[in-house]
Formats: C-alpha cells, sequence, structure tokens
C-alpha cells in the first residue's frame, strides 16, 4: 500500500486516493476538426509506460482535490507529485536509487 | 496417562499448573507453557498426521510455525479450524484436537493405500489420465477432491470477535530473539516509538531452546532483563504471539496478534488483533530455520529437526526419545547431542562429513557421545509406526554414493541438522533482492528495495554466531532510530557471550541409499508437506519442466500450508544437482504473504455483519418504517420500495399506489436524488459543457431537464437543474450516480477548467424532500403555505422559495409522473416533520405514499426514461428518441464529436421503443429479448431487449419499454419475444408513452 | 508424441517412470519462421497449436521471455464461463467453452476442465434486471442458463447467508461453466505443438520488430534476430509495450489484478459463486483450497504484487456471504498484471503494420477464452484476415465508435 504525498495535505496511505490513468492530456479545441482516428486516441488510447509514468490521482477521501504524480510502474515508486498545471518533473530513471530496478546499486 | 517422556526438571513450563487436553479422544496432561506438540511429546505420542498424497504417517517435525506434518484439526462445533500446526498451538484447559486427513483413524488409515499404490502416482499422474472416457472426468474428480484437502472447514458462525487497528511506529523490529532484542533496545533508549514482534509467546528466538549463558547468567535471565527495560519504556511496545505476516509497499506490514486463545476462554477479548503498521523503519531480526537432510525414507514420524529436539529438551523439559540417533553435515547438531545428552539419553552422531573436527565434536566426544563420521543413514526401520532403528553405510568421496557393508543401530529418534536457512519471507515478500552464497550455503539479503526503509540484523542474513547476532541487533536498532530521526540513537552495550567456534558444513544436498534414487522402494522427501520427493524433480526435469517455477508446480513443491519453509532451499538444490546447474543458475520461486496463514475472521476484524456496509437512510425512514413499507436496496440507500397494506402481496400494493397517486395525491421521498450546489460566475459555462442542451437562457427561479454524457457520447446521467439566483444553481442526479456526477464535475474544472470559477458542493444529505404528485397535490400544498401555487404565478419547470408547514422550503415544480406535483425540499433535520405535516393535510385527499416500484410504473406510463435502466453505457441521447435535448447551436460539450462517428452515427443502432404484449395480461420479463425471426429453439437473432415492463392500472394493461435495433422504423410493426421457457408472446412496436388521455378515459 | 493413458502410466510405473519423454524440445530458435507467436501463455501456444493443426503451418516459433503459462496463465482463479452479455462475446466464449470441452482428449493431457456450474447472484432490482437481460440474451444465443430463486441457490451452496448485506435475490446458474487446471492448459497446447514441430523458444525476449515498409519480417530478440513472415503478439501484461516498440499504442491500460487461496479443507463448495454487489468470487480447486477473486487496482503498475487492502476488500464479501469460513486461512495472495480496455472487451486485431497481428486486452477474463482465442487468432493469421469470430474485436473499433461493452451493464447509474 503506497504512501502518497498530497500536494496539499502531505503524506497519506493510498486508501485516501483515486488514481485516473494518464495524466497531461488536454481536451482538443476543436474536436469537430478532429478525424475519427484522432478523438479516438484522445479518448480511449493511453500510454501504458513500463517504468516513469506520468498520472492522474485524486484525494478523494482527503481534501477531493486532483494532482499529478511520476511513479515507476515496475517498483511503484513514486518520484514526485504535483499540483495540475504545474509542469512535469524530469526524473532521471537512471538514477541508481529511484531508477528502474535493474539499475539498482 | 502419564507424561513418559517428561523430565524431572528443567524448561519454561509451569509445572504446577497441570492443564487437560484431549487428543483423537484420548484425555492427556501438559502443562502451563506446553504447546500441543511438546505436550503430546512429553506423552510418547509421535504419529500425528497423515500425509498429503501418499496418506504416510507422519510427526512432530520442528517446534516452531514452520511445521510441516504436525496440523491438526483443533476443537469441534463452532470453534473447529482445520491445519493448526500443533507446534504452535498452546494447550489450555479442555482444549481438544484430532488428527485429519485419515480414516478411520491416524494409526491406520484407509487412504494409506495410495503409499501401496505410490508407484503409479508420481508427480503429475492426473495429467496423463483420467482422461477416457472423457464423460467420466467428473466422476474421477469428485474421488480426487474427496482425497484431498486436509482438515474441514467450520460449518457453524463463528462465536468469536476479532479486532483491527492502524498503528505508526518509527522502528518496528520483527523477531525477538538476540539481535531483535538488541535493536529494540537501542532503538527504544533514542526515545523513538518501537514496535518488538514476536511470534512466540516468549522472547528469546533461539535463545529459548538454547543452553547459552549471557552475562555470566543463563540467556533467560539476560532476555528477561531486556523484556523489563523494555516494557518499562513508554515508547516501547513489546507484543508476543504476534505473526507479521506481511510485508508490503512503502512499509505496510500485517501483523496478527492471538489475543485469547490460549487463555481457553476468549472472556469478552477478541480472539485475534491484527494491526496494519505503516513503519519509518524495520528492522527484520527474523531469525532462521534448520534445514532437513534428505535422506532414504527421512519423512518416517520419530525424524525431527535436530534444533527442534533440542528445544523440546530445553525449553520444554521433553525428552523425545531414549535412543536419538542425529544425523548432521555440520557442528550444530553437537549442541543439540550434548543438551539431549545430559537429559539421560543416549545420543549417536552421523556426521556426513569425512573429518570433522572443532571444539564442538571434541566436547561431544568427550561426553561420551558416539560419533559415526562420512556415514550416511540408508535405511530407516520402520515398523507399527515406530521408528526401530537404521542402518548406516560410508559415503564416497563425491557423497553421490554408498559402499561398504551397512551397520545397525537401534533408536527410536532421528534427529536430522542440515544447516540453517536464513528466515528471508518477509524481506522479500518487500521486493528486497537475495543473493545465494555459496560459502553460506543458503540465500542472504542483498539489497532492499527502494520503498522498503530499514536493516537486517542476525541469522536472518546469515549471521550465525550469538556475538554476531548480538552487536547487528544493536547496530541495526541504532541505524534505524536514526534515520527515522532520531539523531542520538546508539547501540546498546553488548554483553558478555562465550561460544565454540563452529566449523564447515559438508553440503550434499541428496543423500544416498543402497538403490538409485527414485528407482526403489525408498523415498527422498525434499518437501514433506505436499510429499514431493526427488524422483519427483527428476521426473519433472525429464519431461522439461526445467524452469523453477515449472518444477514448483509440476511437483507441488512449496506450496502446502507451510509454504516450504524448511524445504525451500533444498528443493532448490536438489534441482540444481538433477540439472547439473548451481543453485543460483536455477533461481528462486517468490514468497508470498502471509508468512503464516492469516484467520479471514482478523482479515475482517469488526468491518463485518452489520458493520460490513453502512445502510443510508433518508430523514424521513422512521416515518417509513412506521407505515411498514418494505424496503429496496438502492446503491447503499434504503429506500421504501413500496408500502403493503395488511394482507396486501407487492403487486396489489403498487398497484393500489399507482391508482391513488395519480387519482388524487401521491406522495414520495425523493430524498436519495443526488444534489450538488454550484455557485460561481462560470457556473453557466460549466453547465453547457456536461449537459447536451443550452443553459445559458435560464432565468432564476428556472428549471431544466439534462442529460450528462461520457465524451464516448453516451448517456450516464440525468436530471434537474434549477436557477437559484445568478450564478447559483442547484442541480439534481440519479440517486446511484450522485458520487459519480460530482467527481465528474470536480475533476473537469481541477484539471481541464481549472481558471473557471465554479465551485461545486454535494448537499445530498442536507436536503430531505417529498414530492406530493397527482390532481390534488396543489391543494394539498396550499393548505400548508401562504404562496399563491396558480398556474401563472408558479409555472411548470420553476422553483420557488417558502415556508411548508412553518418551514423554510424550496419547492420545486417539476414531475417525474407527468402529473402535477411539487418537490418539497426541507434542510433534512424536518424531514419528519415536513413528512408528518403533509400525511395529516394529505389525510381528507385519501394521500397515498407509495414507493420506488409505483415510482417506476408512473414514470413508464409516460414514457420516462431511467438511465441505468431504460439505457446502458451505450446509449446516446438519439438513441432515446431525446434529439430535442441536443443542441445545435450552442456549440461543444462533453461527448458531442463522438455522435458524428461512423458507428455512432447509424441510423439503425438499438433504439428505445414501447411495446405492447397481445395479452394484455402479460407482463413481460425484464431483460427478455425482441427477436428478429421466431424459431423453434435458440439460436435466434436477437433485436433488443426489455428495459422496463410492468402492469399499469393507470393504463389497464401491461406496457413495457425496450431497445431495439432500428426501432423507430419498426413502430407499428408485430415482433416476437422469445421466452427462457420456450414460449413467446407477440409484441407491438409503439412510441414508449403510454398514458396519454385517450388510455385515461378508456381505462376509467 | 507418446500418448498418455492409465496403461502408459502403468507400463512407466514398472521401471519408475524413468522413461517419459520431455513434453517440449528446447531448441535453438531458427534462422526464419513462418509464423512467430510472441508470448508464451495459454493464448499464445494455443495460437501455434492451431496454426500447426488446422492451418497446416507447422514452421512456427512460440518465443517466451520467461517460463511458458508463467504470466497470468498461471496466476488467475481458472474460472471457465460463456455467459456474456454482447452477442459478440458470447460468441467468443462459447466458442472456446465448446473447445474446453473435448480439450483433455484433444491435447491427450488432462486439463481437468470440470463444469461444476457457476453461480452469478442477483443482489437488487438492477442486479435482477442485469441477469435478466444476460439471461435472456445469452440462452437466444444457444447457451444454456437458468434462473435460480434464493431457494435455489441455497441448494447448492447450503451455508450462504441469503440475508446479507443487499440480500440475495435470484441468480443466474451456467451449468456448462467451471474451472479447469491452469497450469495443465499451457503446458498440454505446448506438448501438442511440439509434436507437431512447433519450436517453444523460452527464456528469449523480444527486443525489438525488424520492420520494413510498413511490413515486419523478424524480431530482434535476446538470442539474435529470428525472420518472420507473419507475427502475432499475445503478450497479457506487456501489450503496450510491445506495441511502443511497433509504433503504435493500443487502447489499453496495464492494472494489478489479484488474487488468494485458503489453505486446503475437504469439499466444502462444489460450483463457482460470482457476485458484482458483495464483490467477490468464490470456488474450490481439486487440492481443496478456496480460490477467492475480486476487482482490479485502479492505477497502471508492472509490479505483480499484492496489496492488503484488497486482500480485506475481498475476505469482507466472503464472510458476508459465507459467514462459516471465518475461521478458515489465508494461505497465499499472488498478483498478476491485466490489460483493460474501456469496453472490458479484448483487442485481437490486424495492426498499423502488415503482417503484425495483436490479440490482448482480455482484461481480468482471459483464461477462460484461451482455446476459442487461439483458434481464431490462428485462423486469422494464417488467412491474413480476421477470423469472423474475432472480426468485432478489431482495435478500429475505438475509432468508430463500435465498442463491445461489457462494462456497459454493471457501469451505470441507476
Amino acid at each position: 500500500m503506497f504512501l502518497i504525498k498530497c500536494p496539499w495535505c502531505g503524506e497519506r496511505d493510498q486508501s485516501e486516493f483515486h488514481a485516473h490513468g494518464e495524466a497531461h492530456i488536454v481536451r482538443p479545441e476543436n474536436p469537430d476538426q478532429l478525424s475519427e482516428e484522432e478523438w479516438g486516441d484522445y479518448v480511449f488510447f493511453r500510454k501504458n509506460p513500463k517504468g516513469l509514468h506520468y498520472e492522474r490521482w485524486v484525494h478523494s477521501h482527503g481534501c477531493r482535490r486532483w494532482f499529478n504524480a511520476a511513479r515507476n510502474t515496475i517498483t511503484d515508486h513514486i518520484y514526485a507529485t504535483y499540483k495540475p498545471g504545474e509542469p512535469k518533473p524530469e526524473i532521471d530513471v537512471n538514477d541508481p536509487i529511484h531508477g528502474n530496478p535493474e539499475n539498482q546499486r | 496417562m502419564s507424561q513418559s517422556n517428561r523430565l524431572s526438571q528443567g524448561g519454561r513450563v509451569n509445572r504446577d499448573k497441570v492443564i487437560n487436553f484431549r487428543y483423537d479422544n484420548k484425555s492427556l496432561q501438559g502443562y502451563e507453557g506446553d504447546t500441543l506438540a511438546s505436550a503430546l511429546l512429553a506423552n510418547g505420542i509421535t504419529l500425528v498426521a497423515r500425509s498429503f498424497k501418499y496418506h504416510r504417517p507422519r510427526g512432530i517435525y520442528t517446534a516452531g510455525s514452520e511445521e510441516p506434518n504436525a496440523l491438526v484439526q483443533l476443537e469441534s462445533g463452532a470453534r473447529t479450524e482445520p491445519n493448526r500446526r500443533a507446534t504452535e498451538v498452546e494447550i489450555y484447559e479442555g482444549l481438544s484436537a484430532s488428527s485429519q486427513n485419515c480414516w478411520p483413524s491416524v494409526n491406520f488409515d484407509l487412504g494409506a493405500i495410495n503409499a501401496k499404490v505410490s508407484r503409479l502416482l508420481p508427480a503429475g499422474f492426473y495429467y496423463k489420465t483420467f482422461m477416457w472416457p472423457a464423460s467420466l472426468w467428473t466422476t474421477y474428480e469428485k474421488f480426487i477432491r474427496k482425497a484431498a484437502g486436509l482438515g474441514k472447514s467450520p460449518n457453524e458462525l463463528d462465536p468469536d470477535s476479532y479486532d483491527k487497528l492502524h498503528v505508526h511506529c518509527d522502528v518496528l523490529v520483527v523477531g525477538a530473539g538476540p539481535a531483535g532484542l538488541q535493536a529494540a533496545l537501542s532503538a527504544g533508549r533514542s526515545g523513538a516509538r518501537v514496535m518488538l514482534i514476536d511470534e512466540k509467546p516468549l522472547a528469546g528466538g533461539a535463545l529459548l531452546g538454547s543452553t547459552d549463558v549471557i552475562d555470566g547468567e543463563p540467556a533467560a535471565q539476560w532476555v528477561q532483563k531486556v523484556v523489563d527495560a523494555l516494557t518499562a519504556m513508554p515508547n516501547v511496545t513489546v507484543l508476543p504471539r504476534t505473526t507479521v505476516t506481511g510485508y508490503y509497499d512503502y512499509n505496510f506490514l500485517i501483523a496478527n496478534e492471538r489475543v485469547s486463545e490460549h487463555k481457553g476462554k476468549p472472556n469478552g477479548e477478541p480472539k485475534e488483533r491484527l494491526r496494519k503498521i505503516r513503519a519509518k523503519q524495520v528492522v527484520l531480526a527474523t531469525g532462521s530455520i534448520e534445514r532437513p537432510l534428505v535422506f532414504a525414507d527421512n519423512d518416517r514420524p520419530g525424524v525431527m529437526l535436530a534444533s527442534a529436539i533440542r528445544t523440546y529438551v530445553n525449553r520444554f523439559g521433553v525428552l523425545p526419545g531414549r535412543n536419538i540417533a542425529l544425523m548432521t553435515n555440520n557442528d550444530s547438531a553437537y549442541l543439540a547431542a550434548i543438551d539431549i545428552k545430559s537429559a539421560g539419553a543416549n545420543v549417536t552422531v552421523i556426521d556426513i562429513r569425512q573429518n570433522p573436527q572443532g571444539e564442538l565434536v571434541e566436547q561431544a566426544k568427550a561426553q561420551g557421545i558416539k560419533v559415526e563420521t562420512n556415514r550416511t543413514i540408508s535405511t530407516v526401520n520402520f515398523g507399527a509406526n515406530k521408528i526401530k532403528g537404521i542402518s548406516t553405510m560410508a559415503l564416497s568421496d563425491d557423497g553421490r554414493d554408498v559402499s561398504g557393508g551397512a551397520s545397525s543401530l537401534e533408536c527410536d529418534l532421528i534427529g536430522v541438522a542440515g544447516g540453517w536457512t536464513p528466515t528471508v519471507h518477509l524481506y522479500s515478500q518487500a521486493k528486497g533482492k537475495l543473493e545465494y552464497r555459496d560459502d553460506l550455503h543458503c540465500f542472504v539479503p542483498k539489497f532492499r528495495s527502494q520503498n522498503n526503509h530499514g536493516f537486517e540484523a542476525g541469522s536472518c542474513q546469515a549471521t550465525w554466531d550469538l556475538a554476531g547476532c548480538l552487536s547487528e541487533g544493536a547496530e541495526a536498532g541504532a541505524a534505524a532510530a536514526k534515520a527515522s530521526g532520531f539523531e542520538n540513537a546508539s547501540a546498546a552495550e553488548l554483553p558478555a557471550v562465550s561460544e565454540a567456534a563452529q566449523s564447515e558444513m559438508r553440503p550434499l544436498w541428496i543423500l544416498p541409499t543402497d538403490h538409485p534414487i527414485g528407482i526403489g522402494p525408498k523415498k527422498h522427501f525434499h518437501e514433506l508437506h505436499n510429499d514431493a520427493t526427488v524422483a519427483d524433480i527428476a521426473l519433472a526435469a525429464r519431461e522439461g519442466f526445467l524452469s523453477v517455477e515449472h518444477l514448483k508446480r509440476y511437483t507441488t513443491t512449496g506450496m502446502g500450508t507451510d509454504q516450504g519453509k524448511t524445504s525451500n532451499v533444498n528443493a532448490l538444490a536438489v534441482m540444481a544437482e538433477i540439472r547439473q546447474k548451481t543453485i543460483p543458475e536455477v533461481g528462486t520461486t517468490t514468497f508470498r504473504p502471509p508468512f503464516t496463514p492469516l484467520t479471514f475472521g482478523s482479515i475482517v476484524g469488526h468491518e463485518r455483519r452489520e458493520l460490513f456496509l453502512q445502510k443510508r437512510k433518508t430523514a424521513m425512514h422512521p416515518c417509513h418504517d412506521a407505515a411498514g413499507a418494505v424496503y429496496e436496496d438502492v446503491g447503499d440507500w434504503k429506500r421504501p420500495f413500496y408500502f403493503p397494506k395488511a394482507g396486501e402481496n407487492m403487486h396489489q400494493a403498487v398497484q393500489r399506489e399507482c391508482l391513488a397517486a395519480r387519482k388524487s395525491v401521491g406522495i414520495l421521498d425523493a430524498s436519495t436524488l443526488g444534489k450538488i450546489d454550484i455557485q460561481g460566475p462560470d457556473a453557466k459555462k460549466l453547465l453547457n459543457m456536461v449537459y447536451t442542451n443550452a443553459w445559458s437562457q435560464l432565468q432564476p427561479g428556472r428549471c431544466r431537464y439534462g442529460l450528462m454524457l461520457n465524451e464516448n457520447g453516451m448517456v450516464f446521467d440525468d436530471g434537474v437543474t434549477t436557477c437559484l439566483a445568478e450564478n447559483h444553481y442547484h442541480m439534481t442526479t440519479t440517486s446511484g450516480g450522485a458520487a459519480r456526477v460530482m467527481g465528474w464535475l470536480e475533476e473537469w474544472l481541477q484539471t481541464e477548467w481549472p481558471s473557471w470559477q465554479v465551485y461545486c458542493t454535494s448537499v445530498t444529505e442536507q436536503w430531505a424532500v417529498a414530492t406530493i404528485t397527482g390532481p390534488n397535490s396543489r391543494a394539498l400544498l396550499s393548505e400548508l403555505c401562504d404562496a399563491p401555487l396558480d398556474e401563472e404565478s408558479f409555472p411548470f419547470m420553476s422553483m420557488k422559495a417558502f415556508e411548508v408547514a412553518g418551514i423554510p422550503a424550496r419547492v420545486f415544480r417539476i414531475s417525474f409522473t407527468g402529473d402535477l406535483a411539487f418537490e418539497i425540499n426541507v434542510p433534512a433535520r424536518y424531514g419528519v416533520a415536513l413528512w408528518k405535516a403533509l400525511m395529516a393535510a394529505g389525510e381528507k385527499h385519501d394521500i397515498c405514499p407509495y414507493g420506488t416500484e409505483a415510482m417506476h410504473v408512473l414514470r413508464a406510463e409516460k414514457g420516462f426514461i431511467i438511465v441505468g435502466q431504460d439505457s446502458d453505457a451505450t446509449v446516446t441521447p438519439m438513441d432515446l428518441g431525446m434529439d430535442w435535448i441536443v443542441s445545435k447551436k450552442k456549440g461543444d460539450f462533453l461527448g458531442r464529436r463522438s455522435f458524428t462517428r461512423s458507428d455512432t452515427s447509424r441510423t439503425d443502432r438499438k433504439q428505445l421503443v414501447g411495446l405492447l404484449t397481445e395479452d394484455p395480461n402479460f407482463v413481460l420479463q425484464e431483460g427478455a429479448h425482441v427477436v428478429a425471426e421466431l424459431k423453434d429453439k435458440p439460436p435466434m437473432e436477437m433485436l433488443g431487449h426489455v428495459t422496463s415492463s410492468y402492469m399499469s392500472p393507470n393504463v389497464g394493461r401491461s406496457i413495457a419499454m425496450a431497445m431495439i435495433k432500428d426501432g423507430f422504423n419498426r413502430k407499428g410493426e408485430t415482433l416476437n419475444v422469445a421466452l427462457m421457457d420456450g414460449s413467446s408472446q407477440k409484441v407491438k412496436v409503439t412510441d414508449p408513452v403510454f398514458l396519454t388521455e385517450a388510455s385515461k378515459e378508456a381505462s376509467s | 508424441m507418446k500418448r498418455y493413458s492409465i496403461f502408459s502410466l502403468l507400463r512407466n510405473s514398472v521401471n519408475y517412470h524413468q522413461d517419459w519423454q520431455a513434453n517440449w524440445r528446447s531448441p535453438d530458435p531458427k534462422k526464419e519462421y513462418d509464423v512467430v507467436i510472441v508470448g508464451g501463455g495459454g493464448h499464445g501456444l494455443a495460437t501455434a497449436y492451431y496454426l500447426a493443426k488446422e492451418c497446416g503451418i507447422t514452421n512456427v516459433a512460440v518465443i517466451e521471455k520467461g517460463w511458458i503459462g508463467g504470466g497470468n496463465t498461471g496466476r488467475n482463479t481458472t474460472i471457465v464461463r460463456s455467459n456474456y452479455l454482447c452477442d459478440e462475446s458470447a460468441g467468443m466464449y462459447e466458442h472456446a467453452l465448446k473447445l474446453w470441452e473435448g480439450l483433455s482428449t484433444e491435447l491427450n493431457y488432462n486439463v481437468m476442465f470440470s463444469p461444476r456450474g457457476l453461480l452469478h447472484l442477483a443482489h437488487n432490482v438492477h442486479d435482477m434486471q442485469e441477469i435478466g437481460r444476460r439471461g435472456n440474451a445469452i440462452h437466444l444465443n444457444g447457451i444454456d442458463s437458468q434462473f435460480l430463486t434464493p431457494e435455489g441457490v441455497k441448494k447448492m451452496v447450503p451455508f450462504i447467508n441469503l440475508e446479507c448485506r443487499y440480500p440475495v435475490l435470484g441468480a443466474l446458474l451456467q451449468p456448462r461453466g467451471g474451472t479447469a487446471r491452469h497450469d495443465a492448459v499451457a503446458w498440454g497446447y505446448a506438448r501438442a505443438a511440439d509434436a507437431m514441430g512447433v519450436d517453444i523458444i523460452q527464456n528469449c525476449e523480444v527486443t525489438g520488430f525488424k520492420i520494413e515498409n510498413n511490413t515486419v519480417t523478424g524480431l530482434k530478440t535476446s538470442r539474435g534476430m529470428i525472420g518472420a513472415k507473419k507475427v502475432g503478439c499475445v503478450v497479457a501484461g506487456h501489450c503496450s509495450v510491445m506495441s511502443e516498440m511497433a509504433g503504435f499504442r493500443l487502447p489499453i491500460e496495464s492494472v494489478p489484478l489479484q488474487a488468494m487461496v485458503s489453505e486446503p479443507i475437504k469439499p466444502i463448495i462444489d460450483c463457482v459463486v460470482m457476485s458484482g454487489s458483495v464483490h467477490v468470487y468464490i470456488s474450490q480447486s481439486d487440492k481443496g483450497e478456496l480460490v477467492i477473486g475480486a476487482g482490479s487496482d485502479l492505477y497502471n503498475s508492472y509490479s505483480q504484487r499484492g496489496s492488503f487492502d484488497l486482500v480485506e476488500e475481498n475476505i469482507g464479501p466472503v464472510l458476508e456471504l459465507y459467514p462459516i469460513f471465518s475461521r478458515m486461512k489465508m494461505l497465499r495472495q499472488w498478483g498478476g498484471i491485466v490489460d483493460v480496455t474501456v469496453d472490458r472487451s479484448p483487442v485481437v486485431s490486424k495492426t498499423p503494420v502488415n503482417n503484425l497481428f495483436f490479440n490482448c486486452g482480455w482484461g481480468t477474463g482471459g483464461f477462460k477464452a484461451t482455446p476459442g482465442s487461439g483458434h481464431v487468432f490462428a485462423h486469422s493469421i494464417a488467412r491474413g484476415e480476421m477470423h469472423p469470430i474475432a472480426e468485432p474485436f478489431s482495435m478500429n473499433r475505438f475509432n468508430s465508435g463500435a465498442l463491445v461493452d461489457e462494462g456497459a451493464a454493471a457501469a451505470v447509474a441507476h
């Protein structure tokens, strides 16, 4: 069970949160001008990386606010959490401590 | 029966307190402090179980939680429990236990036929047979199922309770052996919040079974001093009888305490208490488990770990044999030999090493212990369920063969000492990486996973000497305290110990016998619990099961209730030997939680029965109780389903309620509807995006109905939203969809449109809502308020705030019945008052409370949909015939783009229609299907299904709604509904509106 | 392939089973194959088997990163059923169920398919409508199904607590549903495919595709380049990783799914019982363990780990429905990775790359489809055109909107 740092409330148990998939997807401004493929891509197709993933969480049983997290989907290590609108933090996946487990020590 | 194997003195049992217990219907005695295993051994009972597959007789093998054999059915009736390890159960007055997996008795078990035909039952035999004839497999399977399993499930309700709590600490120390005690002491003195947890009732770990001397005193006294010191620290919690069963990510651990079983009576205490622990640092001082040796017929009852015999002697004052042979590949058996000899038994050490030397060997010899070297047990003489003796033979230089003649030795007990395996289960569960050390012949922790902070200390990382364990523990405790913020922590002082240095072991993983292994009558078990043998592994390898996971699964090695605690390394080593690889090349399997089996009751704790899931009740609920309502579960809500009068069944009640509501006035508790208060200058913008219709022109005091879509263009909720004032709206949602809609709005506002100034607040629980409907609803309301209610002053789809029965209220003129109706919202605390006032004033109008079923019928009569019943997540507004609510002018809204996709824009999609059965009294099953062409039997092509279906008293016949392919174009057609019983019903496709003025007249 | 039977078992017991042959070879990869299947799970091995058996293509390799059957094939709760809502799904799963029914004989390997009956409980009016719709639909698809009253449920599971939170109002029974021995399915297909010449190459990791003119021509692997005229990817839990290598995205997210077993006990529950509202499903294995599972986590993860909160979420409903199990004990919990799509239906499809086919997205229900999935995928690869049963599961449906929505029935308002 993760320990997640809500950018507003601090570290809390995972059971207070819900994950909501890939972050930084922007709703197209003019959906009518998109092809079926482009619209389908926006609605259904998702990044599903093995390793670094930028994703959305909501502190549903806490402050009810949404935020983003950068997490390693292999180790479930959370590198950082940040508020919506803030830029993606740069993560070095080869970091010997926080990167992929294959790279550890 | 006397305790024939009890020594006259010694042990940590209370000889003043005799405990009476029963085992297999024999009355026996033990002492307070005994486990069931020690008490049985004290009474000379060796044979306690039958093995899983071959039903071979088995005895007590260990003295701890690693026990693979001695599983018993504890108690009977409501408190019965299968598969309890006799080595862990503490006896209490009146305890009763019985052997399991045997019939008629453990001494004479008919299932032992499996042992006789064991040649037919190699690993995986079931994959190769029982296939002919195919139809008989289920019959074969019945017998297989009966033979499998071990104990029996309880069959009554559990009379005991279980406790569960969350705990936080700075340093969690797992294991109260020498390393763990030192760690807790070091961390505790720093002021850190420390928990010290051990699965046994007493602290001390390996010291419990030893004769070590610490600081010039017996180790037990040193242990007691440390425990006393820890107990005196307010920041330290010491938990005996508690097993850390799981180590999950981010230092989250599960510990289960056995609170009251050992007391015999619960006395109001819970049976078990589960702690969910979040620790800043975790010190694993989990110790090690002695390894068996793999030799011929090494599973006989009376074969036991050497350290277990030593523990029974030293901790329990029980000497389980008189003539004891100890077979070993290392020095530790000599410690056991010396203690056993002093307890009065004859001891012979069979040392497989060629020339064992060292302090301990010499000490043993000096005490008259006979030592045979470079020999192995080639035969175990077993008869009448007892060991009678052994034969030993000389080992070849490479240890793979035996030579020379066999010499025999009488004995009644065999101790085995195959070296030690660090207990790394928790470390491995926490994704720590293990490394095989050739010099130590075991896996040791290499590095921790990044989310689980802490340290290891003692023999769980293959530190075998006591001094080393004590010092590593102290260092680890201090380091953990420092890492959790207690900078001044320092390692506790080291007590003085003296111990003999130990010499090298001889790692022979498979010990030969007088016939090739697997080819002959004797069996070499590397895993006792699931009856897995060296021959099984050889067979698996021969058949191509080379991966360690394949070998495990094919031979079921390590998959028993002991999870292979004693067998794991031997199994890997045997695989390596057979495949001629090294152990690291073979690899290892993953340890999975829990460390020892975890009681379901404990996992659930208090969250059972009435506390399993909440029941939501509306403010008016007491009124409904008083009226004898029958309830329906809608999400977590309890809603009145119908209000039966004496003698009425559901159908009669619903018909009466439907008629009454249309005839005069009906009253419904509508409090469960989701309600969201929306405020802010951009509120209108939000409504325009989340609803399909236009909201820009909605004036204060006016209401509008809306459909909500997901981006896939499909309807997922609906409701009426009212403009209360400029920039202030009151949104309603379906009862089940309230939380989802709230989340939906917040998601968009926070992640996509954070600059919009809109604030949403869930107010579902703040308002109690009574809906009054019917021709006399206006007359009723007018008696309780001063506000003008005429059509002009209070038109349809508007809202007014005024007092109703003296209660401040928001009254909405909206309708889900199609009749004149008022939805009266009052602060929730006035719910009962409002309901009572309406009922009292309504008496002269024959006011009739109605439930959800009548509500469904009334709305269906008018063709109103229920989202989630008449629609699912594949339905657009157009499919519902609701194009009128989709704005063509306002521009973009959520889901709009999806309408023009090639599949969504088809005009022959499933569409909502009405169905009228040929037989007006026939009510279709909801879910029944309309077929394209009626056939004698399935398969039949389906056009769609009935979504709503009722007997409508107001229409005077049955009515139904359905989602049907190309439904709009089929109106007027007659189709068939094929029913499950093989019959069918003709239906006419209509508009989904049934109660028109014409039909009203017809029915009256 | 030496045939298995009681007689061969008897014969081999004479010399202590020294003569059994390997179930499959451990060949080195050839330079080129007509078809390479990536992924040695049940679906992949079944695909190879049917390519060889029914499509006459025996120059086939199955490439597996680890050991065959090591992914979700070896981690699931072994439930087999075909009572799905949509016609398209019913077509696929019923096709699979029919193959299950003859599989042990077909493979000469006892996969222990056991039609012990499968119950879906209904706990509220909405559930009743849902099973009503599904029961009628599957009945009209020609698949057996029956509605049970609460009393009928009690007859099958005498110790069930009908008066639980959300009382049991009824149930849908599929008598032909049941369980099978998961490992045996992989092993049985592997043995039979190997016997027809299929190379099963374990410990061989695919690191990239060789794609020329938008056509796949081979695979870069940890054991060198392997040429392939056609490639089928059947890598549950890693399909997005593979698709990224091939240069396209999938409508899939990989999330953890957990299961657990109790200690083994003597037979107590004979059928499979599933409940959505008191969310848990349970059956008893031939070994005697209660096999328990429920929902998946909702975050992407490849960690294959179990967590404790899901254990609590599963066991809570177990004790609500079956309170007599309160003193039973959890023996083992584990996690797998499931690939879920938005409509909870699989992707069995051509891809933007020519001659590259994907079979993935089976979510939590892939095991039961194993024979059917392999069968239609083999025919699709062989023909270069999707088999009619597979056609609706094309990944294009996420653009056109023609979803096969199995989640729809459950995930709606009320």
